[in-house]
């Protein structure tokens, strides 16, 4: 009994508080066509620009934790917007966009899987290189292997990993030892980023070459080795506006964003440095 | 002697009948019909579209080379292995399933068949935090026996059986449990201890539902990605699994994926349709 009448009354709440959203949303949207907005097509618009509904951000893993503070920021600034984040290998993001994946952006970690992006015709316009990222060694906490270069990584007793040749980091990594000219044998090619770092993290591993994001973003779980030959090794990031976005507006304000100075400034925090 | 409860429930009531079923008179009615072919298309489907995808002409090229040899020799051994080891210690954790009582049965019988559910790659973390360099046990095995098991390949074995054990467990405790013990309880009560017992007379009893598990436990190794690469990493003719080759090539060239999943696919075929007939129909 109770219980019954308690659903109906939370039933009741629900329905009010739904039809006052409708009604709200019926205001907003007649003061939408009032103001002849063309960028927010669908009904809630809301803020002073027309800005509203959801946009599909495809980006490489490892922006996973700088564009997620974006998309917060993005979506305070222009209340009615959602920006959700696939994150993934470039290599697999990119495969989903040319399948037909819906998405609005695309930011990878590499010109290469950007360019099976545009070589497929899904881009619009030219895609631009917002940040650059580059590798480091992480090493445990400590440093207690004493490493301090490349070349230290290459001897008998330490157990090493590489990302694997076919993702970017591992593609970076290679090209860093070809430029010192060192051959490195791993325990290990990873198959991201990601799952090298954590192999030092679990100290499975004594050293990693991973991005210096990935060891910012560990904290105090790894120690952050630079060598000079990461600059032979630069990984530019790309991003760009899908063909066929859903949300071209809502997608270009968002890019824009991370390309401001305040997108910078959530990046280079992040560890990444300006293109 | 209805030796296989298998083939015994599937002959129904008849005791003491053939051991195959005969097949039914006036074929299979519609409602049962159509749903088992769109399960049969369902799971052959996949297949197909690999098939008819896949680069037929690149194909002599990419099954020359030496790493992909190297691959397919390094699963089918690590799979056998990781069987055997299920076998050994999978058969016997059975038995104590079905036929012994203890408190706590059921939660053991779950706890059993957790990395059924437990997502590969946590598997394989999990197996890293047990068994790895810094790991609970594997901690001590380092600083005892110098003995480390991640990036090696007892490391994939292991990691195969933890994942592909359960599978064996299942289908053996099942097979026990719809066998009659009352074989058992004579044997030892015409003098056998019970450990002669198990081996003469219940090993033999349930020989077809330890080909099963195997077979099983066999094809879930095989395939094994997650708590392999997780647990054991990727380096080519050490720990490079067939599975991890394919993941690793659908990120530059998705072609030579299909091709060895091809690859993958049509030496387990062939291996299960051997098996199959020797084991399962004439024990």
């Amino acid at each position: 009994m109770t219980r019954s009448a308690r659903r109906t009354r939370r039933m009741l709440r629900t329905t009010g508080a739904g039809a006052a959203a409708l009604l709200a949303l019926s205001a907003c949207s007649s003061s939408g066509e009032d103001s002849g907005g063309k960028a927010g097509a669908s009904s809630s618009a809301g803020g002073p620009d027309k800005l509203s509904g959801t946009v599909n951000v495809f980006a490489a893993a490892s922006l996973t934790e700088s564009f997620t503070q974006l998309g917060k920021d993005f979506e305070e600034r222009h209340p009615g917007t959602k920006v959700v984040f696939n994150f993934g290998g470039s290599d697999s993001l990119a495969a989903g966009i040319t399948s037909g994946a819906p998405a609005d952006v695309f930011a990878s970690a590499s010109p290469r899987t950007m360019k099976v992006v545009t070589d497929a015709g899904d881009a619009a316009g030219t895609p631009a290189t917002f940040v650059r990222n580059r590798l480091e060694i992480a090493t445990l906490p400590g440093n207690p292997d004493e490493v301090a270069s490349l070349a230290d990584l290459t001897g008998d007793d330490l157990k090493v990993v590489l990302c694997d040749k076919t993702v970017p980091c591992g593609a970076a990594a290679q090209k860093a030892l070809t430029a010192a000219d060192l051959k490195l044998t791993p325990v290990s090619y990873e198959e991201d980023v990601k799952s090298a770092l954590n192999k030092v993290v679990l100290k499975e591993a004594d050293a990693a070459v991973v991005y210096r994001t990935d060891v910012r973003a560990a904290g105090d779980k790894v120690e952050g080795v630079e060598f000079p030959e990461a600059a032979d090794a630069v990984n530019d990031y790309p991003i760009t506006l899908l063909k066929d976005a859903p949300n071209a507006a809502v997608g270009t304000a968002f890019i824009e964003l991370v390309r401001s100075a305040e997108g910078r400034k959530v990046l280079t925090e992040a560890g990444f440095t300006a293109p | 002697m209805t030796a296989s409860p298998e083939t015994g429930a599937a002959a129904g009531p008849r005791t003491g009948g053939p051991r195959r079923p005969r097949p039914l008179r006036g074929g299979a009615p519609l409602p049962l019909l159509v749903p088992a072919l769109i399960g049969l298309a369902f799971l052959v489907l996949p297949l197909v579209a690999l098939l008819v995808r896949a680069p037929w002409t690149s194909m002599p090229e990419l099954l020359t080379s030496t790493e992909v040899w190297q691959a397919l020799r390094l699963s089918l051994i690590c799979a056998t292995a990781a069987t055997a080891v299920s076998m050994v210690i999978g058969v016997p954790l059975a038995w104590l399933l079905a036929r012994v009582e203890f408190p706590g049965r059921g939660l053991v019988r779950a706890l059993v068949t957790l990395p059924l559910v437990l997502p590969p790659v946590v598997g394989g973390v999990a197996l890293l935090m047990a068994l790895g360099r810094n790991g609970v046990v594997g901690r001590w095995l380092d600083s005892w026996f110098g003995l480390t098991l991640p990036f090696t390949t007892t490391g994939v074995v292991l990691a195969e059986a933890f994942v592909a054990m359960p599978f064996l467990v299942i289908s053996v405790e099942g097979t026990l449990r719809a066998a009659d013990p009352r074989y058992e309880e004579a044997a030892t009560t015409l003098g056998a201890s019970r450990f002669t017992a198990f081996r003469r007379v219940t090993l033999p009893l349930i020989a077809p539902g330890i080909a099963a598990g195997a077979v099983l436990a066999w094809a879930r190794a095989l395939g094994e990605f997650g708590a392999t690469i997780t647990f054991a990493g990727n380096f080519p003719g050490r720990t490079q699994t067939m599975p991890l080759a394919v993941y690793l090539a659908l990120q530059s060239d998705p072609e030579a994926a299909v091709a060895l999943s091809l690859v993958l696919l049509a030496v387990s075929i062939a291996v299960l349709a051997g098996l199959r007939d020797r084991w399962m129909t004439a024990s």
